[in-house]
């Protein structure tokens, strides 16, 4: 018995190993070829190690986790009111349809130089594009969250004689808690993703322009320990958020 | 009453398209008036004087616009990256997806691997393989390929046992089965990562553009940026929108004509 839930904690990790392993027995064999381009695993690790000890490598992390965060609590904050009023009235969501049609699909990292021109590097930039990019599915889900509330939901409302601004808080936010997890856990991968992307495309702070740098500077041990970092981050942050929203949509009494 | 609801459905479209020249007056006055620097925002007509140059389409241009190049380069990576992973997500995720027993060892490390943002390959690739068009079409392919890989083993995870059971019953081979049963029941979910892997192509093309200094949008509107020129910045950002807007359309279209067997 206890064999079996051995194992079955094990099984996860054979692929991952077997893969690390591969690499390690590659990487080894391009150095001894003379080929510095890559690193093994093992080296990784140790640069990993190093890292973490100077400081650098929280600094960075806390930079982008940072950064990404307050860009969705911008493109949160917008897209949650806009995709209200689009999913309360018929008419609001039929004005705004072309216009939402015809921007989304812009995608966001061509944003990236209109930003550099107008905010420079630093936080401000980063903010802009993740808030863009976290604004529209936000909204999408945020409105067709709200049209899908229990009619008779909104009747009562309107029979208590609500004001717009009470009918919001005490009834629509409320029905949509569940489904607004689930849109904020897409939105929270969608702003990790875009500020890494930023920071290695451009912006000279956090884990993206750590990893770039150290690729630049021909140290690829550094460079694989941020891929890895990244890759575990990135994991830990998305987990943490599944179980936010089971442990919410439970609260709310909806089956998962 | 069904004439009224057409001619309300006319109206509310016209008021949409309204509301979207209600924006773009709003930036023609914003700009022309001076309410926002026009180093950052050109005026709406600097920026479609821009596309008409680097299209070619102005009288008397001597014709070395490069717009339409760079369009075509980045639409070429966008859609050879996205074939290439496309076919290998669905080949990667039948193998997958088809066997319970490779599942169960293989699936937590896509999972793992699945929240890790294709650009952060970028740097990887460029040390293996160089700063080449070939190492950004890598890219491309592999950070699409995870949406329809991990929808395929979804999908082939998903099948219908009371299915399974007629396939072992009617003795099919693993061959009819991937092919009669598997795929088919995979097939919404696959074009819905398709469809994904599409936007995330286009997204690491230009990023791939503008790190690996490719000729495409991707380069040419941060050089823009670069050099102040905010009409052609704004022309290339207008170009990709349109990109973006036109292929997921497309692929909007061939997903209800494929699925329409689905439907009751």
């Amino acid at each position: 018995m206890t064999e079996g839930r051995l194992f079955r904690w094990l099984r996860p990790w054979v692929f991952p190993a077997l893969l690390v392993g591969a690499f390690e027995w590659y990487a080894r064999r391009a150095a001894a070829l003379g080929s510095d381009a890559l690193a093994p695993p093992s080296a990784a690790a140790k640069a990993f190690v190093g890292a973490a000890m100077d400081g650098s490598l929280w600094q960075a992390t806390g930079f982008t986790l940072g950064t990404a965060a307050l860009g969705l609590l911008l493109g949160a904050v917008l897209g949650i009111a806009l995709g209200l009023v689009l999913g309360l009235s018929r008419r609001a969501a039929q004005l705004g349809s072309v216009s939402i049609e015809v921007l989304r699909p812009v995608p966001s990292v061509a944003l990236i130089p209109l930003a550099m021109l107008g905010f420079g590097f630093g936080v401000r930039m980063e903010v802009a594009i993740v808030a863009f990019a976290t604004f529209w599915p936000l909204l999408v889900l945020v409105q067709s969250a709200v049209q899908q509330i229990e009619p008779r939901l909104l009747e009562v409302s309107r029979v208590l004689g609500l004001s717009a601004r009470e009918r919001a808080f005490k009834i629509v936010l409320p029905a949509i808690v569940p489904r607004l997890f689930v849109a904020l856990r897409l939105g929270v991968a969608v702003a990790l993703v875009v500020a890494v992307t930023v920071e290695i495309a451009a912006n000279p702070h956090g884990m993206g322009y750590a990893m770039m740098i150290a690729q630049q500077s021909f140290d690829p041990a550094l460079m694989l320990a941020w891929l890895g970092w990244i890759g575990v981050v990135g994991f830990a942050v998305n987990a943490g958020m599944v179980r936010l929203q089971a442990w919410v949509a439970r609260r709310m009494g909806v089956q998962p | 009453m069904n004439n009224n609801r057409n001619d309300r459905f006319g109206l509310g479209w016209m008021g949409s398209v309204a509301v979207l020249l209600a924006l773009i007056a709003l930036w023609w006055v914003a700009s022309n008036a001076g309410w926002v620097s026009r180093v950052f925002l050109p005026t709406p007509q600097a920026t479609f004087a821009s596309l008409l140059e680097g299209l070619n389409l102005s009288a008397g241009n001597g014709g070395n616009g490069e717009l339409l190049a760079f369009t075509q380069a980045t639409i070429g990576r966008m859609v050879e990256g996205w074939l290439l992973a496309s076919l290998f997500g669905v080949l990667l995720g039948a193998a997958i997806g088809v066997s319970p027993a490779v599942r169960a060892w293989v699936q937590p490390t896509l999972e793992f691997i699945r929240p890790l943002p294709a650009s952060a390959l970028l740097p990887l690739a460029i040390s293996i393989f160089g700063l080449n068009p070939g190492m950004v079409l890598f890219v491309v392919a592999f950070g699409a390929m995870w949406p329809v890989l991990l929808a395929t083993v979804h999908g082939f995870a998903a099948v219908e046992p009371r299915l399974s059971e007629v396939a072992r019953c009617l003795q099919m081979s693993r061959a009819a089965y991937i092919w009669k049963m598997g795929l088919p029941n995979a097939m919404p979910d696959i074009l819905a990562g398709m469809r994904l892997a599409l936007t995330i192509a286009l997204i690491v093309a230009v990023v791939g553009e503008m790190i690996a200094s490719q000729s495409g949008l991707g380069q040419a509107i941060l050089l823009a940026a670069r050099a102040f020129r905010a009409s052609d910045l704004f022309a290339g950002i207008v170009l990709l929108g349109l990109i973006g807007f036109v292929s997921n359309a497309l692929l909007a279209f061939a997903e209800k004509r494929l699925l329409r067997w689905q439907q009751p």
